[in-house]
């Protein structure tokens, strides 16, 4: 039962990264966008997202959740040594959450609007930028039990170039999942035009942050090359993500939105087991090599079966109505006029 | 500020802001269904309008209070690590079923705001309905995680060690039940209140009085039903405080010696270092009355409990005290509500009954939060009772005096924002929702 909480926690993490990021991407987008197309950036955006717009972000807690209740050593060494970070992310999810509705449900068109946009756009940018910074953190054994001093043991903890350079690279991600999900809602030829080109360039700011890791990581003495051209199976994935990249051009010349959609997020899927390979069963690194494994730090059985069996059960209701959604939501509009 | 100090305030202000929007994002769904309903059998577009208007608000407090639970789940960690270290594994049953509800929650609602003209009306209509269910559901299984720390079960605590852990077990703790419906009714009526009292106000204005009545006449109900139902869900409350954790109940009414025919304090300010309680009015036997059932019955006080597990007694006294007091006044204008409903319909239409609605409109949230601080203040000192204590739980990192500042500015901003917002929602009726203004301006020219 272990490795079915181990899989539903996976899918979990890697569904808020396509989900969520792409959500995520949406404002940092908004952001980047030029004035003259912010607005109808947006109104495309949001007529996709809004109806799956709060599931998006339940995979967070769900994974938050597997973490508690099954492995809660992992679960509290990172609350602890990476309480400031955690606490940025969180300020980001209250500010990004709320001001999206506010800015949506606000009765009265205004200057607050001029207020919940620009903290709905930064908080999409802050938000993944700190995710990653955690993930990074966890995974590079920068994390030190045995510090005395407070930078050491909570700042140092999460704060380096190696953590930095991910969390743009989180961010790229992000952007590049919501540019890839906005060709497919879009009508028009010129709509469509700009937002290829806009695609193309994302990637290759994508293929540059993910340039930046390695000489992060390289300056930080971190063995990420190691790490994940190491062993056959994280090198594949790397491989097959890096090929997949050529379709994707091909398919952004040749307006085939939902293959695009499926390569995102295959490439993405890619990255994430090759980081998470590597280690695994250990997902948090220690500095004293102390490591926390999904196998030896998982709660005790009878937990574990319950937990399993939750996710089981649950999957069964949350899967087929999710997917209804989705699918509601992409046919066409007023099909009940009178209603 | 003390660390610790700063973690538990931390802690409070984060559930008694969450706290009230979950209320709301489980209640309003229910009313908004029951006048979709109407809308759907009737056609009369007043209840359209009421159902596009609550579900606006529903979409506002569920986004809130969504964020809010997310933090929550985050916040377990970041200031009690120790408590989730040892009780993760134990009471998460109710919180990995909770993730379940709440998603279910999340689509049902995708499903309900933007399916207007676009999905079957019925099939719109249940996803309504869903929303509703699974709210509750989510509140029963959360308030269930919170009756284990105060009814520990599912696990043998041998030598500092947690043993045989049974999740099942602790998820139907002695207290899960008893809280649960205390709290579900608790937040209908809350709900409740608060929204019959902003109706009641615009109709007192005179602002769209056809829209804002059928509105009112839906949340009282509601309200004032459950508003009657409380004090016997109250009633089961007490009797199994008073068995479990009679050092809460002994805080709960400043009951400082054990006795029999013991009297209700209704009141008073206690006197913790002379233990007794000034200015009170007492009422002979009715305590023991309601802890056991029987007028002779005996009643522990706080010399039963040894002095440093003693749960500061001031602070759930005063709380107590505002709960009931307040939910009597509750059960009161209920009484007078359905009097007005059955024998007495001249009294719907006079100012008298608006204007008590309209002062009742926060005392169910007022009594909801004394509530909660009856319920964590009394567990006090401990966080596992009589398993952990609350100090040996907070995060060994310093400074949490600066994260309780930040997310106490956080949490103000948003309750301006979050009012500002209702506020212009509830002023724009007329022209975003009510489609018979128009014809009602005219009349009233």
């Amino acid at each position: 039962m272990i490795y079915v909480v181990i899989v539903f926690l996976w899918t979990a993490i890697l569904l808020y990264i396509l989900l969520g990021g792409a959500d995520f991407g949406a404002g940092i987008i908004e952001l980047l966008t030029s004035k003259a197309n912010k607005s109808r950036t947006r109104k495309t955006m949001y007529n996709a997202i809004g109806p799956i717009w709060e599931a998006n972000h339940m995979w967070l807690i769900i994974a938050v959740v597997i973490l508690f209740v099954g492995f809660p050593k992992i679960y509290t060494t990172v609350s602890v040594y990476l309480h400031i970070p955690l606490v940025c992310m969180l300020l980001g999810i209250i500010a990004r959450g709320t001001a999206f509705v506010f800015r949506n449900y606000d009765a009265v068109k205004d200057d607050m609007q001029k207020v919940y946009t620009p903290i709905f756009v930064y908080s999409s940018l802050i938000t993944p930028f700190f995710l990653g910074i955690i993930a990074a953190s966890a995974v590079s054994g920068q994390i030190d039990t045995q510090a005395n001093d407070f930078l050491s043991a909570y700042v140092f903890s999460w704060l380096s170039w190696f953590s930095v350079a991910v969390g743009i690279f989180t961010v790229s991600i992000c952007g590049f999942l919501a540019t890839i999900f906005i060709i497919g809602q879009t009508h028009e030829a010129a709509d469509q035009a700009h937002f290829i080109g806009k695609a193309k360039r994302t990637i290759f700011i994508v293929m540059f942050c993910g340039a930046l890791v390695f000489v992060a990581a390289y300056v930080e003495h971190i063995p990420l090359v190691e790490w994940i051209f190491g062993d056959t199976p994280g090198l594949i994935a790397i491989i097959a993500a890096s090929l997949s990249l050529v379709v994707t051009f091909y398919a952004l010349n040749h307006d085939m939105p939902i293959l695009l959609r499926l390569l995102a997020g295959f490439q993405v899927t890619m990255i994430l087991f090759a980081a998470t390979y590597t280690h695994f069963p250990d997902i948090v690194l220690l500095k004293n090599g102390a490591n926390l494994s999904l196998l030896t730090h998982q709660g005790q059985a009878k937990t574990i079966e319950s937990l399993g069996y939750a996710l089981l059960i649950g999957s069964l209701f949350i899967l087929p109505a999710l997917v209804y959604l989705i699918y509601s939501f992409q046919k066409k509009k007023d099909v009940y006029p009178d209603h | 500020m003390d660390d610790f100090l700063a973690a538990r305030l931390q802690m409070a202000f984060s559930l008694g802001f969450h706290i009230v929007f979950a209320c709301i994002g489980m209640v309003m769904p229910f009313f908004m269904t029951v006048a979709h309903f109407f809308w759907l059998r009737t056609k009369n577009v007043v209840y359209r309008d009421v159902t596009k208007a609550w579900s606006k608000g529903v979409a506002i407090f569920f986004a809130t209070g969504a964020v809010s639970g997310t933090v929550l789940s985050f916040e377990l960690g970041l200031l009690w690590p120790k408590f989730m270290e040892h009780a993760g594994p134990i009471f998460g049953m109710p919180f990995s079923l909770e993730g379940t509800a709440f998603f279910i929650e999340a689509i049902a609602l995708g499903f309900y705001l933007y399916g207007w003209n676009r999905i079957h009306p019925w099939f719109h209509w249940a996803a309504g309905v869903v929303v509703g269910i699974s709210g509750l559901l989510s509140g029963i299984l959360v308030v269930a995680a919170n009756a284990w720390m105060n009814s520990p079960a599912g696990f043998d605590y041998i030598d500092g060690q947690y043993l045989n852990i049974d999740p099942i077990n602790a998820m139907f703790n002695e207290a899960w039940f008893s809280q649960s419906l205390h709290m579900c009714v608790a937040a209908f009526v809350s709900t409740g209140f608060a929204v019959a009292g902003v109706h009641a106000l615009m109709i007192y204005r005179g602002s769209n009085v056809a829209f804002h009545s059928k509105a009112f006449k839906i949340a009282a109900i509601f309200a004032t039903t459950a508003a009657c139902l409380q004090p016997l869900s109250g009633d089961i409350s007490a009797k199994d405080v008073a068995k479990r954790q009679p050092e809460k109940l002994a805080a709960m009414e400043a009951h400082f010696h054990t006795e029999r025919f013991a009297p209700l304090i209704i009141g008073g300010i206690p006197d913790t270092s002379n233990q007794t309680v000034h200015y009170t009015i007492k009422i002979p036997g009715l305590l023991s009355f309601m802890a056991t059932g029987d007028f002779n019955g005996e009643v522990k006080g706080l010399d039963q409990v040894p002095k440093q597990d003693q749960p500061p007694v001031a602070v759930t006294h005063y709380a107590f005290q505002i709960m009931v007091g307040l939910g009597m006044a509750m059960v009161f204008l209920a009484l007078l509500y359905f009097i007005a409903l059955w024998k007495k319909k001249q009294w719907l239409n006079s100012k008298w009954l608006l204007k008590l609605f309209i002062v009742a409109t926060p005392m169910g949230f007022i009594a909801l939060e004394a509530g909660w601080t009856v319920t964590e203040v009394g567990r006090q000192p401990w966080i596992i009772r009589g398993v952990m204590r609350t100090a040996e739980a907070v995060t060994p990192m310093p400074g949490i005096a600066y994260s309780f500042y930040l997310f106490t500015a956080v949490y103000i901003s948003l309750s301006i924002i979050v009012s500002l917002l209702l506020y212009r929602q509830i002023t724009m009726v007329g022209q975003l929702y009510d489609s018979s203004a128009e014809s009602s301006k005219k009349i009233a020219s």
